[in-house]
């Protein structure tokens, strides 16, 4: 048993408790952590599979920004916990049957198929050995799969402005004034001039509509 | 003892089992369920990177950058979509969420 085989166990046996506590972590912050816990011991296996790149790509862009939107998220929601919990076990005889079935259904797949090391042609890891893993995927992200890498650039950018347009919002007393309306308004939207009589007639009932104006003013 | 393809696809199986289990138990917590969905996006990653190593192809990684992109996608937009949620109905329990009568 070499060292990669003891870092390989090391790392899982942390990243699938990080992820038993993820689901059954009372506060839905410590679910988060654990999450992040979790990535990082992903991205720590990848680098053993000579994926540096997306390994990377995984702590920045989860742990980054992922994770810490989930994280803001948990903390602007006022959740009530214990209501949260009520019938948590409700639900486990189900899920563990159902665990239960994927976890021997794959292990038998797994088991039957590659339990001896594969006997191709070339020795595992030879991709990557000549350049760096991150210059062989970028040489095919940018030839090959320049079509898809725009298609994910206009992906992202649809969930930017959804994500904007579904949390923003119009307050009320706000003062803004639309600047395309203002440039466009005229004199007469603003000043109406009335043709009247230079003489008015004073209101009789003078003595008793100035106290009451007084009081409104 | 080497390391072989059958560990890495073992430990995603593992994985992926322990987040459907998730989403079976946690049925009130949105929040959870997304991370649990997540989870199981990083099992698939996960088998993903295994055999581009073990078959000598790049293609697995580079399929695997696009499932990270789509999967922040993912999760930005159910944020949202959660946010406002709770902005509305004060809840984020799954089995209140029956407006459309689904």
């Amino acid at each position: 048993m070499d060292a990669k085989t003891g870092l390989f166990y090391v790392f899982a046996a942390v990243l699938l408790f990080a992820a038993f506590r993820v689901i059954t972590a009372r506060n839905p912050v410590h679910a988060a952590l654990y999450l992040v816990l979790a990535f990082f011991q992903a991205a720590a296996v990848w680098i053993l599979l000579k994926a540096e790149f997306l390994a990377i790509t995984l702590v920045l862009v989860y742990v980054g920004a992922v994770m810490v939107l989930f994280l803001f998220v948990v903390m602007m929601l006022d959740i009530n916990i214990d209501s949260m919990r009520k019938g948590f076990w409700k639900h486990f005889p189900l899920a563990g049957t159902v665990g239960a079935i994927i976890a021997l259904e794959m292990s038998y797949v797994l088991m039957g198929g590659f339990r001896e090391p594969p006997k191709a042609a070339s020795a595992p890891g030879q991709i990557g050995a000549q350049v760096s893993n991150t210059k062989e995927l970028g040489k095919l992200l940018y030839s090959e799969y320049l079509y898809p890498l725009e298609v994910a650039a206009v992906i992202l950018l649809v969930a930017m402005i959804a994500a904007i347009a579904l949390t923003l919002r119009k307050r009320k007393d706000t003062k803004y004034i639309n600047p395309s309306d203002q440039i466009r308004v005229k004199r007469g939207d603003r000043v109406s001039l009335v043709k009247m009589k230079s003489v008015v007639a004073a209101p009789a009932t003078l003595g008793t509509a100035a106290p009451v104006e007084e009081k409104q003013s | 003892m080497m390391l072989t393809l059958g560990h890495f696809l073992s430990l995603g199986a593992m994985l992926f089992a322990l987040s459907v289990i998730g989403i079976f138990l946690n049925r009130k917590n949105l929040i959870i369920l997304l991370m649990a969905i997540e989870l199981m996006l990083l099992a698939v990653n996960m088998n993903f990177v295994a055999f581009s190593y073990y078959l000598n192809d790049m293609a697995g990684q580079v399929f695997v950058f696009f499932i990270l992109t789509v999967a922040a996608a993912e999760s930005a937009i159910g944020l949202a979509i959660l946010v406002l949620l709770f902005r509305n109905k004060s809840s984020i329990n799954v089995d209140e969420l029956n407006t459309l009568q689904g």
